[in-house]
């Protein structure tokens, strides 16, 4: 076996342990609690869908909630009864905002869901499996760090394409109070082992180490047993490492193990490193060869207010009140209400909230209230008497001592970082490295002015953040500005350009209309140069009749032009009487007018060629005969029934152009009124 | 005499080399349009609303950049100012009431879907397309891109728009700056 050096990491404190108060009974099964408050956000990334509905009987590990998206994770029953309701509650988060919660009434059966019971789920030889099938049983039994953060194991595991050259487990354990790992390693050593062969199989490691901290002699014990057990071959080590806090921070644990540090704004994987906690491999061979899904996990009760501290396998979403009243707590008193409650037996009602921290003493957060869900990152609760951890709420000036940059063990300088935060200097903040802050609290904890350095830090950091995305905001908002003025730039010039395109034909067409009036006239002229010469008869029935036809012609132009001239006339006094206010108007309205005046003229030259058509060719009695007549009758009754199928179209379809439509149904009724009249007429003269 | 001349003729032609390079780098290296402008454009906050009196904050970068007021950004605020100050290096001044108040939260536009008529109104009202929708169809704002910068609502002929504060979420969430506790002397707290 090579012999592993180990090295160190700058700073780190070493506070009171206070572990063994809850590592003096073994694991305890807590009693089932009678309500469930199930978060769907638990871990790092998207919360995950919600697929049952109030009112349904949901059965012990199943699905009740899927991932959504890549980083996301499942969300399963974690014990069989109704859900009753899904809506917004608290989480136990330090912004003690709301998010959706499945509540779950047990039915006091802890049914388990037929597939899981009967095993059909597990994967008996594992390490022969496909590795794909591994992570996806990984992420369909929504696997997340037990350690603390809660991102999914199935997203750090499918990193493709990074060839990992060292598994860590984080065995460390160095917060105070917490014990979670520490009973899991001495009670279920073999099972965490077979939990990091597939994590090893996983990530292709080629070795792995499992940091412990000295201060756990049974659990080292425990795992160097199990790992002669699972496995001859020694590329798996079981390292002890000496007790400082914060050595369970994964960038420290690197640094012990390897000497290796995880570049700034980096992951562990950049170096050829994956770091798991030792309870998520315990959870991940739970997935993989029992088929069950994260429904529970250890939790460490602990802290003077509680009789029994000890750990206990909780269900995920027990609320905190279950766990305190199973550990014995008693709510401190203070002197003050002490000293009320002796006056009067009244003042018993009015209690002050309980003290009661997630997570331990130097990365927790008070919680709110005692009614809060487990989640799976909760690895302790710690309530505190007032006497064991002060309140700490009275800071004094800073005295410039420099013990945080000595604790420090990211190697920051806190003081720095704590002028520029209390300054609100957030450009500075961050050209010091405040990003790279673990948040571990030693600078804090040595702070002889107890300054609560951490929290300034935390702001900081959120603020940045705040201020990085409303940056980003304000570029995504300057392009959608951009393209929105390109945009309405571009249509105005389109429609310039048709406007533009549309006079130049207009121009084009009547000179091509002049230019085939001019052509025709002459034609006509040599026509009728022709047909003089021909004999009169023929001029009399040939000439007369294109002479007719062209008086018709001429007749319906005239019309349309004086239709037409009338339009303008009265588009260019709309325009006048609205507001020619704008420019666009006043651009319109000479266009109009200029249009009134061709149309003037246009009508002008069509009067004096109909009257001299009319002059040269006096009108000719029509002959009309019945079959004409008859013809037209026929033309116009199939028009009728065109327009009344156009009509109906138009009903069914709703569509605008119905009064339309009517209109013109009704002028060619009456034109077929007119022809039948005209008919009768004919008939009555012919007999 | 000679050493004089070959002076005046080294000198010359140094002038003639020197004066050459410089006219070459003044093309090639030829800045497009004004960079101060684009500096102060990126310091305001591009919610495009208007409030300093000039359509859009570019035109107002580019006011600033001719000599203009830095204080005329509501939206931009305090933090805004002192940017501008620190990049023109001017003292920074009070923001101008006329141009309205700074808001304290982030706000953003929703519409009533309910009460949409499909005007249209809002959307040709909205600077950045951030408005959804088409005639006689209900409209929605895109509440990312949203700047919350009013426009919209005044258009609205059903007065459908409100302006809500930004919720907060567990992911814009961040802890508050503790409050100066440091006194000089200390109590036990009972």
């Amino acid at each position: 076996m090579q012999t592993i050096t180990l090295h160190s990491f700058n700073g780190g404190i070493h506070p009171q342990e206070n572990k063994f108060q809850s590592t003096q009974t073994p694991i305890a099964q807590l009693p089932l609690p009678a309500q469930l408050v199930v978060p769907v956000g638990q871990h790092i990334g998207a919360p995950a869908e919600v697929i049952v509905a109030v009112g349904d009987r949901v059965l012990k590990g199943q699905l009740i909630a899927q991932p959504k998206g890549f980083v996301s994770a499942a969300i399963h029953a974690p014990t069989s009864g109704k859900v009753v309701a899904i809506e917004q509650r608290e989480l136990p988060h330090s912004s003690g905002l709301e998010g959706i919660c499945i509540i779950i009434d047990s039915d006091g059966e802890d049914t388990w869901l037929e597939d899981i019971a009967n095993g059909s789920q597990a994967i008996a030889n594992y390490l022969e499996a496909d590795n794909d099938v591994l992570v996806n049983r990984i992420r369909d039994c929504g696997i997340t760090g037990l350690g603390g953060a809660g991102f999914p194991t199935a997203v750090k595991m499918a990193v493709k394409g990074k060839h990992i050259e060292t598994l860590i487990i984080n065995a460390a354990e160095c917060e105070p109070y917490i014990t979670a790992d520490d009973m899991l390693m001495r009670e279920r050593a073999l099972e965490a082992m077979r939990g990091i062969q597939i994590l090893m199989k996983l990530t292709a490691a080629k070795n792995c180490l499992i940091g412990i901290e000295d201060n756990k002699p049974e659990a080292i014990k425990a795992m160097k047993d199990a790992l002669h057990q699972v496995h001859g071959e020694h590329y798996i080590a079981v390292v002890t490492i000496p007790t400082k806090y914060p050595s369970g921070g994964e960038k420290q644990l690197i640094e012990i193990l390897t000497g290796k540090e995880v570049p700034s704004g980096g992951i562990p994987a950049e170096i050829g490193i994956v770091c798991q906690n030792v309870g998520t491999c315990e959870a991940v061979y739970r997935a993989v060869a029992e088929g069950k899904p994260l429904i529970s996990r250890i939790t460490t009760i602990t802290g003077e207010s509680a009789e029994q501290p000890q750990n206990v396998e909780v269900l995920i979403g027990t609320p905190v009140k279950h766990l305190l009243a199973f550990a014995g707590f008693k709510q401190e008193k203070s002197l003050f209400q002490k000293f009320l409650g002796s006056l009067s037996s009244k003042a018993e009602s009015s209690e002050s909230k309980p003290r009661i921290i997630m997570g331990g003493p130097m990365m927790g957060f008070t919680l709110s209230s005692d009614e809060l869900p487990i989640l799976k990152s909760s690895n302790c609760i710690l309530a505190p008497s007032q006497k064991e951890l002060p309140a700490n709420d009275i800071a004094s000036a800073c005295i410039r001592c420099g013990l945080c940059t000595e604790a420090c063990p990211a190697e920051l300088l806190p003081q720095q970082l704590y002028w520029f935060s209390k300054s609100g200097e957030l450009e500075k903040a961050e050209q010091h490295n405040i990003a790279d802050c673990i948040e571990c609290g030693a600078c804090s904890y040595v702070c002889p002015s107890q300054i609560p350095l951490v929290q300034y830090y935390r702001h900081t950091k959120g603020a940045i953040k705040e201020e990085h995305a409303a940056q980003q905001k304000s570029d995504r908002s300057r392009v959608r500005f951009e393209a929105r003025q390109d945009r309405l730039d571009r249509e105005a010039a389109e429609k310039e350009a048709k406007r533009q395109a549309r006079t130049a034909a207009a121009e084009k067409a009547q000179a091509a209309k002049k230019a085939a009036a001019a052509k025709a006239a002459e034609e006509d002229a040599v026509k009728n140069i022709g047909a003089d010469q021909s004999s009169a008869d023929q001029t009399n029935t040939e000439g007369a009749k294109p002479e007719a036809v062209d008086l018709e012609k001429l007749q319906t132009q005239l019309d349309a032009a004086q239709a037409g001239l009338k339009k303008s006339m009265d588009k260019v006094a709309e325009i006048k009487a609205g507001a020619a206010d704008s420019d666009k108007e006043a651009d319109t309205l000479d266009v109009f007018e200029k249009a009134v005046a061709t149309r003037r003229d246009k009508v002008k030259l069509l009067a004096l060629q109909l009257a001299e058509a009319k002059k040269s060719a006096p009108p000719v009695k029509k002959e009309i005969s019945r079959d004409d007549i008859e013809k037209k009758l026929r033309a116009q009754q199939d028009r009728i029934d065109k327009t009344k199928q156009r009509f109906e179209l138009a009903q069914e379809q709703g569509s605008e152009t119905l009064p339309a439509l009517q209109k013109g149904l009704d002028k060619q009724m009456q034109k077929l009124k007119e022809l039948e009249a005209d008919l009768a007429q004919f008939d009555k003269a012919g007999a | 005499m000679s050493s004089i001349l070959i002076a005046i003729a080294l000198l010359a032609t140094l002038a003639i080399i020197f004066g050459a390079i410089l006219g070459f780098a003044a093309v090639r290296f030829k800045v497009e349009g004004n960079p101060l402008v684009d500096q102060i454009d990126n310091l305001l906050p591009q919610t495009q609303c208007g409030q300093c009196s000039y359509p859009g904050c570019k035109p107002y970068a580019e006011a600033i950049a001719a000599g203009d007021k830095i204080n005329k950004c509501p939206p931009g605020g305090e933090s805004t100012i002192i940017a501008l100050a620190d990049l023109l290096g001017v003292e920074p001044e009070p923001l101008d009431a006329e141009h309205g108040a700074e808001k304290e939260v982030p706000m953003v536009a929703l519409i009533r879907e309910d009460e949409c008529i499909g005007c249209t109104k809002c959307i040709q009202a909205c600077p950045i397309d951030a408005i959804m929708g088409a005639a006689k169809q209900m409209h929605t704002v895109i509440a990312d891109e949203c700047t919350g910068c009013d426009l919209c609502v005044e258009p609205c002929p059903v007065d459908c728009i409100d302006m809500v504060p930004m919720a907060t979420t567990l992911q814009s969430w961040h802890w508050d700056k503790p409050e100066n506790l440091i006194i000089s002397t200390k109590k036990e707290a009972i």
